[in-house]
């Protein structure tokens, strides 16, 4: 990529980041005097409380979505990692303290295991 | 006057910051790393830190820059990952709309999944300014992260550690959110959809062009289990 594209790359990466932002503010603007506020759609209200959680999961996979089972390590350091992220959240619930233990696994096995 | 007034906001919104300064500053630090390591000068970490401000993007934009110029593909996952900040824009509407000045611009671009939590759930004490609590707050933030990913993208190169495998902290705050909402929800329909049908796309299409297709089934999906999801709800 030149130094052009990723300019253009980063600049659509602002772009999509201020749109999500701006967006609900703009499509419901402040209540005026002679006019009030529009109610926010059920639907969308509905998709506001659901779509989180699932968005997440997209976002594990995306996270995963290089790992070959098939070939290489066959993503054992992926699901060793993420079971010592889950134990250690379940444990303590401290979201720094389970990432960075399982960032530090994951390091340590690809390094020294496999 | 306003000087008073601005003091007295920044120092009720500081501790509330505290938690995030320590995240932030070693995600940020680790983003630095990782975008040295993957060969990008300091000025980068350094420039998104500032314009794009929303963490996991900033990660996942890394792949982006790495990989073929595909500018609309850029667009279109960014809008799909950051699509939760509609719905912080819903739920803060009242909130930021009631600001006065440009302040308020600022407080919507930096509305980062860390400035939302606080300035949506904090008790702003009697007689501070609401518009300039909830501006530290998101400055404050920002601040820690653009400091980290500084760090990390000029002293990166000086680490004389094997650093391999430190990019799985870009999977681990995925995961770690997620862990989180599960923890936290009643019902895990949505959060079991959103892995399973990714899996199910990722198979399927591969892993360079799985995630529209992702989107679109997780919202078809959650369109046609809208009454059953909403009466389990009510029920809960």
């Amino acid at each position: 990529m030149t130094v052009t594209q990723q300019v253009i790359t980063i600049a659509m990466v602002v772009l999509g980041t201020v749109l999500t932002r701006f967006l609900p503010f703009w499509i419901f603007p402040a209540a005026k005097p002679d006019k009030p506020a529009k109610p926010t759609p059920p639907y969308i209200q509905y998709l506001g409380r659901f779509l989180p959680a699932a968005a997440l999961g997209l976002l594990v996979v995306y996270g995963l979505k290089d790992v070959n089972l098939l070939t290489g390590s066959h993503g054992l350091p992926e699901l060793i990692a993420l079971a010592v992220l889950t134990a250690l959240h379940l444990w303590k619930r401290n979201m720094l303290l389970s990432i960075a233990g399982g960032t530090v696994c994951y390091m340590l096995l690809v390094q020294f295991v496999f | 006057m306003k000087r008073q007034t601005m003091s007295a906001a920044f120092r009720a919104a500081f501790p509330f910051t505290i938690p995030i300064m320590t995240g932030f500053l070693f995600l940020g630090t680790a983003y630095g790393v990782y975008m040295n390591v993957s060969g990008f000068p300091a000025i980068y970490p350094i420039l998104m830190a500032l314009t794009v401000f929303a963490g996991s993007m900033e990660f996942v934009a890394v792949n982006l820059l790495l990989g073929a110029f595909n500018p609309l593909g850029a667009l279109a996952l960014t809008l799909m990952v950051n699509a939760r900040h509609l719905f912080y824009g819903i739920a803060m509407l009242d909130k930021y709309r009631a600001v006065e000045g440009k302040k308020r611009w600022y407080l919507i671009f930096g509305m980062c999944d860390e400035s939302f939590s606080i300035n949506v759930a904090a008790q702003v004490p009697e007689g501070v300014d609401r518009g300039w609590f909830y501006f530290f707050v998101t400055l404050l933030n920002q601040c820690y992260w653009v400091c980290g990913a500084t760090l990390g993208g000029i002293f990166g190169a000086l680490l004389d550690f094997d650093l391999e495998g430190l990019e799985f902290v870009m999977t681990a705050l995925l995961a770690a959110l997620f862990l989180e909402q599960v923890l936290k929800e009643k019902d895990h329909t949505s959060a079991l959809l959103g892995v399973g049908l990714s899996a199910v796309c990722l198979v399927i299409f591969g892993a360079d062009s799985f995630v529209i297709p992702s989107m679109l089934a997780i919202l078809g999906a959650l369109t046609l289990l809208r009454n059953t999801l909403e009466r389990k709800e009510a029920a809960l």
